[in-house]
């Protein structure tokens, strides 16, 4: 391990911590936001955007996704897509309304 | 040891510019996001398909013990900054350090199934089992699979601080990139369980 | 200390055996628990021709009962016992295990072993001018998670209640309420999912990460561009079937409700469970997978298919770029097909509208990969060798395979042929007929490789032969009776007129059955001789003009004597101009 890498990874060290601590906050909020007891489809929006939000912050300062290689994004993409498919079409598929005619 | 010499263990690749294990670490977390994924959608199906839920009456965050799993939460957050700088000490060259950090992750991952012990437990003193409804069935698969997940996660850690370390008098870098596979895991571990609490927890 | 890219050392006769200064290994390190590519490579290929054997006898226990129902089996009707065949006769619980069994079987613990596992981890690395896969102790834990797997799945033959019986999809609410046998499946897929997951992992790494100097993505052999998709559709697919049998287990011994709608009864009484749940939700679940599987289970065989008309034919492919996206894009709408198996659901027209286009969509690469394979032959100066009369039967065959699929895709068509005996004619020429040959095809063609010896061209051309006229005479039938109406799955077809009527059918296919077994008797006996007896071969007996023909035959440790180095396009055979047909990519010569 050579000096340049060992400043570099100091260099690192504050934004850890700033995440480290942004994540808690998050945390706090989420369940804080959770009393207020919004509508449905509102405290599923506002839980799962502070999800993504938190999910990010892992994702890119602690899993080091924001200065990952093209190779690993594709890999990503190509997921989220498949991930985004499964989440949506079976439950497009089982909860679409018809009048059970067939054909209908 | 008659081994074939694999390139790009340690060194990345040119073109790519990752080496082999990091590469293998982040497809096997693309099928891991697909596992769970499977189990989210799953969850979504059945919920939507019952008139109440908890079907029991009620709130989830009223059955389900939001405190215990607030502080879980931050366990597993707290245990994802000392597996960060676990890996920093490794980059540092700095061994005790390492054993330092990697020992208070997998102490904090204890902690965390430690306290997931109590809530499953006070749940089956009430007698509500994954058979009770489809509530806890899918409470309890959900976060049983992740607490599965990071007792994977322990034991591959506990490894890396206990027989592994060996390879770092011969190839600390080599060791210092199992770390951050290791790392990576462990996060993603992390990363379902926000997911999780407030889907199962809040919502 | 940093590891460089080093010329693997092999030996230039290619025993197994060292020969410069290490030590050898022991025989449990060097056969059983290897971590050689090529070792395990042939543990997959012969557990999974094993297990094709297996498979292949379960239907042949089955044709008895569907040629002539309720009569009693001579001979072996008695051995398999009193619950199995009380007196000889099969009963309706052994037939559906016979069914799920074969399914699940020759799906997972035949085809795709060998395609993958088999020739994928042989065959990939050696294309590639790599020393061994990029993980090989996990290559080593991937088929030691699978054996086990495959051993669970045959003992829960002697599990009381018998083994699975609900279909190789295993659909609830039947498979929840199976009897034990269903558990020791769940459990075995479990095993299974996992080892392949390992190995896709293998393999895009692998593939990406360790090709020689100078094999650009471009000039890899079609076989390494199949296989990769491949891996990524296992990767992505898998995951979700594992956790529906997940699922499914808890359904069974934790006795959840994830499958099992409310007021449920079975057999007069109503099921003691919480209900609320979905049997809908498996068939989403069960077939995310199963639909990329059945392209896991053609890709391959379209890559090895494609080596063996190129280097038969002694002309480069016709439209090897074409066939690329085609490959890639087949692999990407896999994902967004698959409820084209469940028209029948009751799902909405919005929704089935959309898996019938997507459904509609993917035929055109599989067309357009057929036209390169058939446009290949065109010109060519074909040598009609055991490996090539398989490869170019493969062309008709899967035609007919894709072709019958489109009835099916459609939902109109669909909603009279589903789970009838066309939905098994079709996907059984696609798989036998189709994939299988494909698989004979690289088994003549790369044993000489694996082993240093050819295959008995005779025995091979008869094998060939044999199994090409019986294999249509088991399967073109089964479109009639589909048309007929018949139902798959069906115990005793003669309980229905329409079944009557086209009974005699099967006795045909029985028939062709029984003789399709016999006609695998040249092929195992020509295996295995050959290994003692067959014609000694240096590494290049076909003239090929990809990387694995530059190693030994069969290569060592290492595999390449030198470090390969990759000149030129894979498939430069009758270059205008050379003094010989085959220009290959691995010699440097202008």
């Amino acid at each position: 391990m050579d000096a340049a890498q060992h400043e570099d990874v100091n260099k690192h060290m504050g934004k850890y911590y700033v995440v480290f601590v942004a994540l808690l906050c998050l945390t706090a909020i989420t369940v804080g936001v959770s009393y207020l007891h919004l509508t449905r489809p509102l405290a599923i929006t506002v839980a799962l955007a502070i999800a993504c939000i938190k999910a990010g912050m892992v994702a890119a300062v602690f899993m080091h996704l924001i200065s990952e290689r093209k190779v690993i994004y594709a890999v990503l993409i190509l997921t989220a897509l498949f991930f985004i498919v499964l989440l949506a079409l079976p439950n497009l598929t089982t909860f679409e309304h018809h009048s059970g005619m067939p054909g209908t | 040891m008659s081994e074939t010499v694999i390139p790009y263990v340690v060194k990345p690749h040119p073109v790519t510019g990752i080496p082999n294990g990091k590469f293998g670490i982040w497809l096997f977390l693309a099928s891991e996001v697909m596992l769970f994924g499977a189990l989210f959608s799953s969850y979504v199906l059945i919920r939507t398909g019952m008139p109440h839920w908890p079907p029991e009456g009620g709130l989830a965050s009223e059955v389900l013990n939001v405190p215990l799993a607030t502080l879980n939460t931050a366990v597993l957050i707290t245990s994802s900054i000392t597996m960060v700088l676990a890996w920093a000490s490794c980059k540092m060259g700095k061994l005790p350090r390492f054993r330092l950090w990697m020992g208070a992750t997998i102490g904090l991952a204890f902690a965390f199934l430690v306290i997931k012990y109590f809530e499953y437990t006070h749940k089956f003193e009430l007698g509500h089992f994954p058979s009770h409804d489809n509530f806890y069935a899918i409470y309890f698969t959900l976060t049983g699979l992740h607490g599965l997940h990071v007792i994977g996660g322990i034991i591959v850690n506990s490894y890396l601080v206990g027989p592994g370390t060996k390879m770092w008098a011969t190839d600390p870098e080599h060791f210092t990139n199992r770390v951050e596979n290791a790392g990576l895991y462990w996060h993603f571990v992390d990363l379902v369980w926000i997911f999780l609490f407030p889907s199962l927890y809040l919502l | 200390m940093s590891v460089q890219h080093t010329a693997a050392k092999g030996n230039g006769h290619g025993h197994a055996h060292e020969g410069h200064g290490e030590h050898e290994l022991p025989f449990w390190r060097k056969y059983i628990f290897s971590v050689d590519h090529k070792v395990i490579g042939i543990q997959y290929g012969v557990t999974a021709l094993v297990f094709l054997l297996f498979g292949f006898t379960l239907m042949m226990l089955m044709r008895w009962q569907l040629a002539y129902p309720g009569r009693p089996l001579p001979v072996i009707g008695n051995l398999l016992g009193e619950t199995a065949m009380p007196g000889g006769v099969m009963a309706p619980e052994f037939y559906n295990q016979l069914g799920a069994m074969h399914g699940t079987i020759m799906v997972f613990l035949g085809v795709v072993p060998l395609a993958v596992g088999g020739f994928g981890n042989f065959v990939v690395p050696l294309q590639i001018g790599a020393p061994d896969m990029a993980f090989p102790r996990l290559n080593m834990v991937s088929y030691w998670v699978f054996l086990p797997g495959c051993l669970l799945m045959v003992a829960s033959f002697f599990l009381p209640g018998g083994a699975a019986q609900s279909g190789w999809t295993s659909y609830p609410p039947l498979s929840d309420i199976a009897p034990t046998g269903q558990t020791a499946w769940l459990f075995a897929m479990v095993l299974i999912i996992t080892s392949s997951l390992l190995g896709s992992i293998n393999f895009i790494v692998t593939i990406v990460q360790l090709r020689a100097k100078g094999l650009s993505y471009w000039r890899l052999p079609f076989f390494v561009h199949a296989q990769l998709v491949t891996a990524f559709l296992l990767l992505l697919a898998f995951p979700p079937l594992e956790a529906a049998s997940v699922m499914q287990l808890m359904d069974r011994l934790a006795g959840t409700s994830f499958f099992l709608p409310s007021g449920l009864v079975v057999s007069g009484d109503p099921l003691k469970v919480a209900g609320g749940g979905n049997p809908l939700l498996w068939q989403h679940l069960f077939w995310f997978l199963a639909h990329p599987e059945v392209y896991v289970l053609i890709l391959p065989a379209m890559g090895i298919v494609a080596e063996v008309i190129a280097n038969n034919t002694r002309k480069p492919l016709w439209g090897y770029r074409l066939l690329v996206y085609s490959v890639v894009f087949l692999g990407f709408m896999s994902f967004v097909v698959w409820a084209h198996h469940m028209f029948m659901t009751g799902m909405g027209t919005t929704m089935s509208t959309f898996f019938q286009t997507t459904t509609m969509i993917i035929s055109i690469p599989s067309v357009v990969i057929l036209t390169c394979f058939i446009m290949s032959l065109y010109g060519g100066n074909i040598r009609f060798t055991a490996p090539m009369l398989f490869a170019t039967a493969f062309l008709p065959m899967f035609a007919i395979g894709g072709l019958t699929g489109l009835p099916l895709g459609l939902t109109a068509s669909d909603i009279y042929l589903h789970d009838t005996f066309y939905v098994i004619g079709h996907f059984h020429y696609v798989v036998a007929p189709g994939t299988l040959f494909a698989l004979f095809a690289g088994i003549y063609y790369w044993y000489p490789k694996a082993t240093g010896r050819r295959m008995n061209e005779t025995l091979g051309k008869v094998h060939f032969w044999l199994s090409f006229v019986a294999i249509n005479f088991v399967f073109m039938p089964m479109f009639f009776q589909g048309m007929a109406g018949l139902s798959r799955r069906l115990y005793d077809p003669t309980i229905y007129a329409h079944g009557r009527g086209v009974q005699a059918l099967n006795v045909l296919i029985s028939f062709g059955a029984w003789g399709l077994g016999l006609a695998q008797i040249p092929f195992i006996v020509n295996f295995f001789m050959s290994l003692k007896n067959g014609a000694r071969v240096a590494e290049n007996p076909w003239n090929a003009t990809t990387l694995e023909w530059a190693a030994p035959s069969p290569p060592g440790h290492g595999n390449f004597v030198t470090e390969p180095v990759v000149y030129r396009e894979p498939y430069e055979y009758s270059v205008p101009g050379k003094s010989t047909d085959y220009s290959p990519q691995f010699r440097a010569e202008a």
